[in-house]
C-alpha cells in the first residue's frame, strides 16, 4: 500500500545531519555554492565508511558531471546499503509484535471486534463463515477506499488544516491512549505493582517527546523509533480486533488495492504523488519511514538535474486512511508556523520570494545535482511497516507450525521487500511495497503450517535431522 | 529444565553461527541480502519437500505404522536431494549475480568474490536448517517438564542442540565445496557432497543411540572442515603463519630519492 523512493531531494537546511560541518543558512543566493561545498565535504567526510571498493575519492568535476548510467550505477551499488537500512527496522518492528504476543496474553484474546468488521466469524457452517470473513474484509477494504479518497481529495484542494488536524488527532490517540492500554496489559503480565502517578509521568513524556519527534523535529533515530512503536502498536490492534479468516482475506485484497492504487493511472495514490510532485511539496513526511533525515525543501527547485530527481521522489502514505492511523504533516511543504518563526529567529527572517527564486533559477546549472549516494535514503510507508507486522503477528498468534511459521512469514517478507527494492531500483518510480510481500508471506503461511509443520513435527519426534 | 536448559542448548546450538554471523556477515549489507535470500532458497526446497510428503502420506495407509516410517524416511531423502538441487540453483542465481555485479561496479570487479559468497549461502543454509529443526524444541525446553519421563534419553535438549550444531557447520562446509565444485565442474565433489549429506542424514537415523549417531557426524563435520579449508585455499603454511603471529617484514623499503611527496587528494 505504501511506496518506497530510491531518491530524496537534495537539500538540508534546518535538520541536522551527523558529519555537516556548518548548518547554518546563508544568503539564498549562496544555496547552491553552499549545497555543492558542503557536498564535497560531505563525501570526502563520508568517504571512509563509503561502499566504494577502496576507488580513491571522486573528484568534483567527475561527479557534477554524472548522468544517468552512473547514476543508475550508484543506485544499484548502494542499493544493498538500502535493503539493509530497511530491513532493520521492518524486522525491529516485527520483533517487537511477536515478543508481545508471545508474551502478552491481551492481544491474543477475543475481546469482540472492530465496527468495521461487523460480522463475527463464531459461526455454525465453515460456508457461513467464508462468507462473514469476505462481507467484514469487503467492508474494511471499502472504509480504506473512502477514506484515502477523502485524503486525495482534501490534499487536492489544499485543505491541508483539516489533514493535519486528522493526523495531529491519530498520532495523539495511538501515541497516549494505546500506549496507555499497551503499558498497563504489559505490567498485567508481569505482575509489577505501579502507581497512576508514575504511569501518567511516563505515558505524558513518551506521548509528547512522539509528537515532537514525529510532526516536528527530533533526532533521526529518536523519529525512527518512534515510528517504529506506533506502527507495532497499529499492528496489535489489527491483530487483536480482527478474527482470522477477515485478517488472512483483508492482507490479500489490500496488497491487490495496494497494486491498482499505486501503478493505475487513475489511482488515489499515484494521484496524490503526483500532485506533491506539481507542487513540488514532500508528502507528509511524518506518516513515512525515512532512513535519512526528512528533508524540507527551502526553496523551489532551481535546477532541471535536481527538478528531475525531485520529481523521482514519492513517497507517501495511504495509511492515512485508517482512522487510527499515524501522523502525518501535511499542509504548507512541511513547513508550519512554528518551524518558520524558528528560522526567522535563528538566522533571520529570509523568505524566498518568487524574486530570489527567479534569481536561483538563472544560476549556472553546474550546481550540485549529483547527491553524494549514501545520502539517498529509502522511505517506506507506515503502513507497510503494519501490514508485515500484522501478518507475522497473525503468524505466531495462530500458526500451529508456532516458530517455524513465524520465520518462514518472516523470510518471506525480507525477500519480498528486498525484491520490491530490486525494482524500484530498475525502475526507479513509486512502487507498493505490499504485494509481493504480502503475497510470498501468505504462500508460505499457509505452506508452512500445513506442510512442513506436520513433517518436521514427525521428524523432531524421531530426532530425524534432514 | 528452564531457563537453564534453553540458555545452554541455544548457546550450543547457535553460539558458532551467532558468531561467525556477527563477524563476518553483518557488517557488509550484500552478505546479508546472500544469507537471506539462502535462507529462503531452503525453505523453498524444504516447502517442496514437505508438500510431497504430505501427498503421499495422504495417499497411503494411515494405521500402518512400518509404512508411515518408511515414508518419512523417504521424506527425509527427498528433502536432502531438495535442498542439494536448491544449493545449485542459489550457485546458479549468484554466478549470475556477481558478474551482474562486477559490470556495474566502477573497475569491474565485484564487490564480492564468489568464495565468499559460498561461505555465506552455506552458513545461511546451515542456520535456517538448524533453526527450523530446533526451535521449537528450544521453546518447548523453556517450560517445565521432564525430558524422557516416558524411556526415551534424557539428553535429547542437549543432543538436539548438538546435531543443530553440527548441521550449521556442515552447511557452512558443504557450501563452500559445492560451490567451488560447481565452478571447477569437479562433478566427483559434487557427488561426495550429496552422499555426506545423505550419509549424515541417515545416521541421524540412528538416535537415540548417540555413540552412533553423533561421534561418526562429528567426524564427518571434522573431515568436512579440514576439506572446505582446503578447497578455500588454505593451506598449513598459512596455519602455521597464522598462529606463529609474526609481523612479516616490510619488503618495501623506500630509498630517500625514490620519496615523494603524496597527491592531493
Amino acid at each position: 500500500m505504501t511506496e518506497l523512493s530510491a531518491h530524496l531531494p537534495q537539500f538540508q537546511h534546518g535538520q541536522l545531519t551527523e558529519n555537516f560541518p556548518d548548518n547554518h543558512l546563508s544568503n539564498t543566493n549562496d544555496n547552491s555554492e553552499r549545497r555543492r561545498h558542503d557536498n564535497s565535504e560531505r563525501r570526502r567526510n563520508d568517504n571512509p565508511e563509503s561502499e566504494t571498493n577502496g576507488q580513491p575519492q571522486n573528484n568534483l568535476q567527475q561527479v557534477v558531471d554524472q548522468d544517468d548510467e552512473e547514476d543508475e550505477e550508484l543506485t544499484l551499488k548502494y542499493g544493498a546499503k538500502h535493503v539493509i537500512m530497511l530491513f532493520v527496522p521492518v524486522t525491529l518492528c516485527m520483533v517487537v509484535v511477536v515478543a508481545t504476543i508471545k508474551s502478552v496474553s491481551f492481544y491474543t484474546r477475543k475481546d469482540g471486534q472492530l465496527i468495521y468488521t461487523p460480522f463475527t466469524e463464531e459461526t455454525e457452517t465453515v460456508g457461513q463463515r467464508a462468507l462473514n470473513s469476505i462481507l467484514n474484509a469487503a467492508i474494511m477494504i471499502s472504509v480504506i477506499i473512502v477514506m484515502t479518497i477523502l485524503l486525495v481529495v482534501l490534499y487536492k484542494y489544499r485543505c491541508y488544516k483539516v489533514i493535519h488536524g486528522w493526523l495531529i488527532i491519530s498520532s495523539l490517540l495511538l501515541l497516549f491512549f494505546f500506549s496507555f492500554i499497551y503499558l498497563g496489559e504489559v505490567f498485567k503480565t508481569y505482575n509489577v505493582a505501579m502507581d497512576y502517578i508514575t504511569l501518567a509521568l511516563m505515558i505524558w513524556n513518551f506521548g509528547v517527546v512522539g509528537m515532537i519527534c514525529i510532526h516536528w523535529k527530533g533526532p533521526l533515530r529518536l523519529q525512527q523509533a518512534y515510528l517504529i512503536m506506533i506502527s507495532a502498536l497499529m499492528a496489535l490492534v489489527f491483530i487483536k480486533y480482527l478474527p482470522e479468516w477477515t485478517a488472512w482475506l483483508i492482507l490479500a485484497v489490500i496488497s491487490v488495492y495496494d497494486l491498482v492504487a499505486v501503478l493505475c493511472p487513475k489511482g488515489p495514490l499515484r494521484m496524490l504523488v503526483e500532485t506533491a510532485q506539481e507542487r513540488n511539496e514532500t508528502l507528509f513526511p511524518a506518516l513515512i519511514y525515512s532512513s535519512t533525515m526528512v528533508w524540507l525543501v527551502n526553496m523551489a527547485e532551481e535546477d532541471p538535474e535536481a527538478q528531475r530527481k525531485a520529481s523521482k521522489n514519492s513517497t507517501y502514505d495511504k495509511q492515512g486512511s485508517q482512522p487510527q492511523s499515524d501522523t502525518a504533516e501535511a499542509d504548507d511543504g512541511g513547513f508550519s508556523q512554528e518551524w518558520q518563526q524558528q528560522r526567522d529567529s535563528r538566522i533571520g527572517p529570509i523568505e524566498s520570494t518568487p524574486e530570489s527564486r527567479a534569481a536561483v533559477q538563472a544560476l549556472p546549472s553546474n550546481s550540485q545535482t549529483s547527491e553524494d549516494p549514501e545520502e539517498r535514503g529509502v522511505k517506506l510507508g507506515l503502513g507497510d511497516f503494519i501490514f508485515y507486522s500484522v501478518l507475522v503477528g497473525k503468524a505466531s498468534a495462530t500458526a500451529s507450525g508456532d516458530w517455524n511459521t513465524t520465520l518462514a512469514c518472516f523470510v518471506a517478507i525480507l525477500i519480498g521487500l528486498c525484491l520490491t527494492l530490486l525494482l524500484l531500483a530498475i525502475f526507479k518510480k513509486a512502487l507498493p511495497a505490499l504485494p509481493i510481500s504480502i503475497t510470498f508471506g501468505l504462500v508460505f503461511y499457509f505452506a508452512t503450517d500445513n506442510l512442513v509443520q506436520p513433517f518436521m513435527d514427525q521428524l523432531a519426534f524421531h530426532q530425524f535431522y534432514i | 529444565m528452564g531457563a537453564a536448559m534453553f540458555f545452554g542448548c541455544a548457546g550450543v546450538a547457535f553460539g558458532p553461527a551467532l558468531a561467525l554471523v556477527l563477524l563476518t556477515v553483518a557488517a557488509e549489507p550484500l552478505r546479508v541480502i546472500i544469507l537471506v535470500a539462502g535462507a529462503f532458497f531452503w525453505l523453498v526446497s524444504l516447502l517442496l519437500a514437505s508438500l510431497i510428503w504430505f501427498v503421499s502420506v495422504r495417499l497411503s495407509d494411515r494405521e500402518d505404522a512400518r509404512l508411515q516410517f518408511g515414508l518419512l524416511v523417504f521424506g527425509a531423502a527427498v528433502s536432502v536431494l531438495l535442498q542439494e538441487l536448491f544449493r545449485f540453483a542459489y550457485f546458479k542465481l549468484l554466478k549470475k549475480a556477481d558478474e551482474g555485479l562486477a559490470m556495474v561496479s566502477e573497475d569491474g570487479r565485484s564487490p564480492i568474490s564468489l568464495k565468499q559468497m559460498a561461505y555465506v549461502s552455506g552458513l545461511s543454509f546451515g542456520i535456517i536448517s538448524g533453526v527450523f529443526s530446533v526451535i521449537n524444541i528450544l521453546a518447548d525446553s523453556m517450560g517445565p517438564g521432564v525430558v524422557g519421563i516416558h524411556g526415551d534419553s534424557p539428553y535429547y535438549f542437549l543432543t538436539s542442540a548438538f546435531l543443530t550444531m553440527a548441521l550449521v557447520f556442515l552447511h557452512t562446509f558443504w557450501g563452500v565445496i559445492f560451490f567451488d565444485a560447481c565452478e571447477k565442474r569437479r562433478y566427483w565433489c559434487l557427488g561426495l557432497v550429496v552422499a555426506s549429506h545423505l550419509v549424515t542424514s541417515g545416521l541421524t537415523f540412528l538416535n537415540p543411540w548417540y555413540e552412533a549417531s553423533l561421534v561418526p557426524i562429528y567426524i564427518i563435520v571434522v573431515c568436512m572442515g579440514a576439506w572446505a579449508f582446503f578447497t578455500a585455499g588454505g593451506s598449513i603454511h598459512n596455519v602455521l603463519k597464522c598462529l606463529s603471529c609474526k609481523r612479516e617484514e616490510d619488503s618495501h623499503v623506500m630509498m630517500y630519492s625514490a620519496l615523494r611527496v603524496p597527491l592531493e587528494d
